[in-house]
């Protein structure tokens, strides 16, 4: 009976081992993915887009909402033909269930290691949960939303996202990605406007907010 | 079946956003505090291999699955447009820490107080459309 025993004994090792090397080869994937793992699979995803012959925006899928919701009987911009646009409801609802997979199936720890120097700045602001959560606490909790300035802020911060992108004629996706790929001026005008906006916010108005 | 692609795209999307962190209100903080090559790092490189790809898609002339030429189409010229509503929404990207991309990719990863920056984004978008003639494009 000895070389029975030998081999199940010996096969039950390998399978530990295969599991362990699986276990070890693939737990970059629960981690934080850095950037030149996630940038290039972003250009990925707008040629992907290109190839079925679609462009890369999500920013216009509120115009599309808007419609839906049937914004177009009193105001022009949003009578158009949303049902053109429900291949991108489909990418967002994607995005939805990414989501998801991403935070409940892909991460063991979501909290951000941003630089212990940004730490240091958001807690002189008040934002404990720096370096300890995906997002701040301060903002994104139903506590926080109960306390109706956290409520305003992501209400106000929203508005600008809308308006602004829609005004702009796109948001990351459509200016920073698409739109500069094909050097476009526009959008090199559009994405120095985000940083200048962004800038004024975290410097100059985040003092003021916080 | 071009629906379920779509929606694959859509799913591998919203994974890349939220493990590389982009979906992250304090990645966005940092970027405007410039400690971090994170996110410059992904719109950078992202880019990159964005403006080769268009140029190669254009000069060899590569067509869709479909069989049919990938269109470019320009943006229309103007500055002011571009400037004010950029502006307009770098202010929010940095209050709310989220473009429009990643507050689908927040509401399935289940916070849920996203919704109050998603309700915002829909009235802004709405608020655009109202003002539009009277804003200067």
């Amino acid at each position: 009976m000895f070389p029975v025993t030998f081999v199940t004994e010996n096969f039950l090792k390998l399978d530990l081992i295969c599991k362990q090397f699986k276990k070890h080869s693939m737990e970059w994937i629960f981690e934080p993915w850095p950037w030149y793992v996630a940038g290039p699979l972003i250009a990925l995803i707008m040629f992907i887009l290109l190839f079925v012959g679609r462009d890369f925006g999500m920013s216009s899928n509120l115009r599309t909402m808007c419609s839906m919701c049937g914004a177009g009987k009193n105001i022009e911009f949003f009578n158009f033909d949303w049902k053109s646009q429900r291949w991108n409801l489909m990418v967002v609802l994607g995005a939805i269930i990414g989501g998801f997979i991403g935070a409940n199936v892909l991460t063991d720890d979501p909290s951000v290691a941003i630089n212990p120097d940004t730490i240091a700045i958001l807690e002189d602001l008040g934002f404990d949960s720096a370096g300890e959560a995906y997002l701040p606490t301060e903002l994104y909790s139903w506590e926080a939303i109960g306390g109706i300035k956290a409520l305003v802020i992501l209400l106000i911060g929203g508005i600008l996202i809308g308006f602004g992108a829609r005004y702009g004629g796109g948001c990351t996706s459509g200016h920073a990605i698409s739109g500069l790929s094909n050097l476009q001026l526009p959008s090199l005008i559009a994405v120095i406007g985000f940083f200048v906006g962004g800038l004024i916010m975290i410097h100059l108005l985040f003092p003021l907010i916080f | 079946m071009r629906s379920i692609i779509y929606l694959l795209i859509g799913i591998f999307f919203g994974i890349v956003m939220f493990k590389s962190e982009a979906a992250s209100w304090f990645r966005i903080y940092e970027m405007f505090q410039f400690q971090s090559f994170h996110m410059y790092g992904i719109i950078g490189s992202a880019l990159i291999l964005g403006i080769i790809g268009v140029q190669i898609i254009k000069r060899k002339k590569l067509k869709s699955v479909d069989g049919e030429p990938i269109v470019f189409n320009d943006k229309d010229v103007s500055f002011s447009r571009y400037a004010y509503g950029g502006l307009a929404f770098g202010l929010g990207w940095a209050l709310a820490g989220a473009c429009p991309g990643p507050i689908f990719t927040l509401i399935g990863a289940g916070y849920l107080p996203i919704l109050v920056v998603f309700v915002g984004a829909l009235i802004g978008t709405y608020i655009y459309g109202l003002l539009r003639d009277k804003l200067p494009h």
